[in-house]
C-alpha cells in the first residue's frame, strides 16, 4: 500500500453520498443560536442586549484576548435571548439567539473591495481577526494567530486532504469556487510572507484537483502577483489532513513533540479557511456562513449545504428530507474524530464540517474483549505511539506510566481504535488518561 | 418517525471500525491451517483426525471450565482455545495415546493461559507449552513417528523424522518429499507447501505480521546456509532446514501468535531473528534433532523485555 506518512488507516470513504452534489444554499433560518465559543481559545462576551436589533455581519460577541475570535450575527433581526444552550463540542454554552426580521440586511460595513493590492500584511491579518475567521477544518483555531508565526516560514500548505470519511464540503468548494480559494490563498501567503505554497488534495478527489489546476492556470496573480503555487495529489489515507502528517507527506519534515508547524517552517490552512479569508477581504463579509456536509445512511437526501452559522441542525435535517431508518448516532464532524450528539437542537458553528446520521449498521458499538497484543494499533498510530499501553495503564490507574509513553503526543485521530480487533475504545481511555493528568497537574 | 423522541448513542470517537475482530482472526488462522490439517489426515489416517478433534474439544472444554472457575465470562466462541487445540494436535506424533493429548490440552489451556489471566495475558504460546509438557512427561511417546500412508501398527512401521535421521544418522532426505510432506513427522508439520499456502493467507489478511516469519526464516536460512558452506558434510543445506521439522508451522503459525510476540515492528524483527538463530543453534549443536519449539518458547519469555527495549522512536525527535 502506497503511503506518504507513517501509520494511518484507510476506512471506507463513504463520500459517494454527497461528493457529486453541488453545494445548495440552505433556506434562510427564522432563528439562529450563535454560541459565544466556537473556537479554540477564550470565549467571547456578548456585546448586544436582549431586544436589540442586529444586522447581518454585525459583531455580537468578542473577547480582549489574543487567542480568541469574535462572533457575528448571521441574519438580521433582533436579539431574542442570551442563554446557555446545547453546543456541539462543549455540551452547553452561552449563546445569543437572534430572531429573523426576514430582511437579511447587511450591516453598513459590507461593501465589495475590488482589489486587495493596497492592503499590507498587517491589514490583512486585522481583517481576518475582525471577521472572526477560524480554522474551518474542524479544530477552529483562530486564523489570525496562525498568520503571525513567531518564526520565518517558507511554505504554506493549503489543506484540501479532507481525509475523514463522508465529508465532502472541501471537495465541493474546490470544485465550485477554486478562484476564490486561490484569492484567499494569495492573501494568506502575503500575510505570512511566504512565496511557496502547496495545495494538497487526496487522490479520491480528482475533480477537485482538476478544478484547482484549471483555476491556477488562468489565475491572474491577484493581490500580489504570480507566486510559486503547486498542487500535490496525495494517496488517500487517514489522518493525512492532520497538520503534522500532511507536512511530512509533502515535505518529509517532522514537527517535534508539542511544537507547532512553524517550527519546521510551515503554516497549514484549510481550503475553507482560504475561502473565508477571500470573502472577508474582498466582500468584507465576516464568517457567518459555511459549507457543511449532511450525510449518512439515515438521511433521506444527503446534501452539501451552505448554511448560516447558528442554524439549527434540526432545520437542516428537514431540508434534507428528514431521517430515514433508525439512526443510532448523530455525529458532529467526521466519523473518525467527530463528536456524538445527544440532541438535534444544536447550532451550526464555525468548525462544523459535517453532521452525520448513522444507523447501527454503519456506527455499531462493539463489546470490548481482551487485548491480544496484535500490535495493529502500533502500526496504525501516525505518531509512533503504543496505544495499547494507554488502555492497559489507564485501567490500572497508572498515570505516571501513560505520561512516560508520551500520551500528550496523541492527537486522538482514532486510527488505533478503528483497527483494534478487540474493539477496545482506546481513544476513550486516552481521553480519560489525559484529563486525569491535566487534573493532577492543576492540583485539583 | 418522530425524531424528537429519539435517543441517540453517545460514545467517544471513532464511530466506525475495521471489520477485523479477534474471533475473525482466530478462525481465520484456523482456516489457514486447514490445508495442512487435511494433509495430516490423509497422510496419517483416522488417528490424526481423532487427535485433532480430541485436542480441539479438550482445549475448548478446559477453557470453559477455567473461565467458570475464575468466574469470568465464558468466551470459548472467540475461537482462541479451538485454535490452540488445533495447533497442538498438528505438532504431536500421529500415534500419541489419546489420553496424553487430552492431558496436554488441559495443560496448554490451564497452565499455558488460564493461570496468567486468560486470552491476552499469557507469556508462552499455549500450544507449544502443551507440546513441551508432553516432551518432558512422555519423551518416548513423543519420538514415535511413522511415514505417511502407513497404518498405525506402530511397531512395524516406525520411522525417524528427517531431522532425526540427520542428527543421528547423518542422512539427508529428498527436498521434494520434505516440501510436499511425504516424510515422517507430527500430524500437521510435514507439508511445507500447504503450510506456506496458509501462511501467505494469514499474512495477506494481516492476521499475522510478516516481519516475524521473515526474520525467522531469513535468519535460519542465512545462519544454516553459512554453516553448510563451512562444512557441507556436517551441516545440512538451507532447503533442508527450511522444509524439515516444524520450521514452517513454527515460523508462520506459532511465532506469529500476537499475544506472545512483541507489539512493535522493531520488536518483531528482533523476535523473528532470535527464533531463527536459536533454531539453527539447537538443531546443529543441541541434544535434540529439532529446536523450533524451544526457540519460540525462549523468545516468548524474552518478549516482555523486547517490548520494553524496542519502542518506536518518538515522532519528531
Amino acid at each position: 500500500m502506497f503511503k506518504l506518512f507513517p501509520g494511518g488507516v484507510h476506512p471506507k470513504e463513504n463520500k459517494g453520498y454527497t461528493e457529486n452534489k453541488a453545494i445548495k444554499q440552505a433556506r434562510l433560518p427564522l432563528k439562529v443560536t450563535i454560541p459565544m465559543i466556537q473556537h479554540t481559545g477564550a470565549p467571547c462576551e456578548p456585546i448586544v442586549k436582549v431586544g436589540e436589533p442586529v444586522k447581518k455581519g454585525q459583531a455580537i460577541g468578542r473577547a480582549e484576548k489574543f487567542i480568541t475570535s469574535p462572533v457575528h450575527a448571521s441574519i438580521s433581526g433582533a436579539v431574542k435571548e442570551i442563554d446557555v444552550t446545547p453546543h456541539p463540542t462543549a455540551g452547553k454554552a452561552l449563546s445569543v439567539v437572534i430572531e429573523s426580521d426576514g430582511k437579511d440586511e447587511w450591516s453598513e460595513h459590507a461593501k465589495v473591495r475590488d482589489s486587495a493590492k493596497a492592503l499590507s500584511k498587517d491589514e490583512i491579518i486585522d481583517i481576518v481577526q475582525a471577521s472572526g475567521i477560524v480554522g474551518m477544518g474542524g479544530a477552529a483555531f483562530p486564523t489570525h494567530v496562525k498568520l503571525k508565526p513567531p518564526k520565518k516560514v517558507d511554505t504554506l500548505i493549503l489543506n484540501g486532504a479532507e481525509c475523514e470519511p463522508y465529508l465532502t464540503c472541501d471537495n465541493r468548494l474546490m470544485i465550485e469556487k477554486p478562484q476564490d480559494i486561490l484569492k484567499g490563498l494569495h492573501l494568506i501567503m502575503k500575510a505570512v510572507e511566504v512565496n511557496k505554497a502547496i495545495i494538497a488534495i487526496e487522490s479520491n478527489k480528482p475533480e477537485a484537483a482538476k478544478a484547482m489546476e484549471n483555476a491556477l492556470d488562468t489565475f491572474d496573480g491577484g493581490a500580489s502577483g504570480k507566486k510559486n503555487i503547486s498542487i500535490k495529489v496525495l494517496p488517500a489515507r487517514y489522518p493525512q489532513g492532520s497538520e503534522k502528517q500532511i507536512i511530512y507527506a509533502l515535505l518529509k519534515r517532522k514537527v517535534p513533540p508539542k511544537a507547532l508547524p512553524f517550527e519546521v517552517g510551515c503554516v497549514v490552512q484549510n481550503v475553507g479557511t482560504a475561502l473565508a479569508v477571500s470573502e472577508a477581504v474582498y466582500h468584507r463579509r465576516p464568517l457567518i456562513e459555511r459549507c457543511i456536509t449532511l450525510s449518512g445512511d439515515c438521511v433521506q437526501e444527503p446534501q452539501n449545504l451552505s448554511v448560516r452559522i447558528g442554524t439549527s441542525v434540526r432545520d437542516l435535517l428537514d431540508e434534507c428530507g428528514g431521517l430515514k431508518g433508525d439512526p443510532v448516532k448523530v455525529i458532529f464532524g467526521g466519523p473518525m474524530m467527530g463528536i456524538a450528539q445527544y440532541t438535534l437542537d444544536i447550532p451550526v458553528i464555525k468548525g462544523m464540517s459535517g453532521i452525520l446520521f448513522l444507523s447501527d449498521r454503519e456506527a455499531r458499538i462493539f463489546d470490548e474483549s481482551p487485548c491480544i497484543r496484535c500490535g495493529k494499533c502500533v502500526n496504525a498510530c501516525p505518531m509512533s505511539l503504543l496505544p495499547l499501553m494507554y488502555a492497559k495503564f489507564v485501567k490500572k490507574d497508572k498515570w505516571d506510566k501513560i505520561e512516560k509513553y508520551n500520551i500528550d503526543d496523541c492527537m486522538e485521530c482514532g486510527a488505533c481504535s478503528y483497527v483494534c480487533p478487540s474493539k477496545i475504545p482506546i481513544i476513550q481511555y486516552i481521553k480519560v488518561g489525559k484529563s486525569e493528568l491535566f487534573r493532577q497537574k492543576k492540583g485539583l | 418517525m418522530n425524531d424528537t423522541d429519539k435517543q441517540f448513542t453517545i460514545s467517544a470517537s471513532p464511530h466506525i471500525f475495521d471489520r477485523t475482530s479477534t474471533p475473525r482472526m482466530m478462525y481465520g488462522v484456523a482456516l489457514a491451517l486447514l490445508p495442512a490439517a487435511i494433509a495430516g489426515a490423509v497422510f496419517f489416517g483416522f488417528r490424526a483426525v481423532i487427535l485433532m478433534a480430541v485436542c480441539m474439544l479438550s482445549c475448548a472444554l478446559s477453557e470453559a471450565l477455567f473461565q467458570k472457575a475464575r468466574k469470568n465470562k465464558v468466551s470459548v466462541s472467540d475461537g482462541s482455545a479451538l485454535l490452540t487445540g488445533l495447533l497442538l494436535a498438528m505438532v504431536i506424533p500421529p500415534d500419541l495415546p489419546v489420553w496424553m493429548a487430552v492431558l496436554a490440552s488441559v495443560f496448554a489451556i490451564g497452565i499455558g493461559k488460564g493461570i496468567f489471566g486468560g486470552l491476552g495475558s499469557n507469556i508462552f504460546n499455549p500450544a507449544l507449552l502443551g507440546r513441551a509438557f508432553l516432551s518432558a512427561a512422555f519423551p518416548a511417546d513423543m519420538t514415535v513417528y511413522r511415514m505417511p500412508f502407513t497404518g498405525c501398527d506402530i511397531d512395524a512401521v516406525t520411522s525417524a523424522t528427517p531431522l532425526g535421521l540427520m542428527k543421528f544418522g547423518g542422512t539427508t532426505t529428498g527436498i521434494w518429499d520434505l516440501f510436499t510432506g511425504n516424510v515422517a513427522g507430527s500430524i500437521g508439520e510435514t507439508s511445507a507447501l500447504l503450510l506456506l499456502i496458509g501462511g501467505i493467507f494469514i499474512l495477506v489478511m494481516r492476521y499475522a505480521d510478516w516481519r516475524i516469519p521473515a526474520g525467522f526464516v531469513g535468519t535460519a536460512c542465512f545462519f544454516g546456509g553459512l554453516l553448510h558452506l563451512v562444512s557441507p558434510e556436517r551441516y545440512p543445506g538451507v532447503l533442508f532446514h527450511l522444509f524439515s521439522g516444524g520450521l514452517m508451522i513454527g515460523a508462520l503459525f506459532m511465532a506469529t501468535d500476537p499475544v506472545t510476540s512483541p507489539v512493535t515492528r522493531l520488536g518483531r524483527w528482533v523476535f523473528g531473528i532470535g527464533c531463527g538463530l536459536l533454531v539453527i543453534v539447537i538443531r546443529s549443536w543441541g541434544g535434540q534433532p529439532e529446536g523450533v519449539m524451544y526457540s519460540i518458547l525462549i523468545m516468548n519469555g524474552l518478549t516482555p523485555v523486547i517490548n520494553l527495549i524496542a519502542k518506536p522512536k518518538r515522532y519528531g525527535t
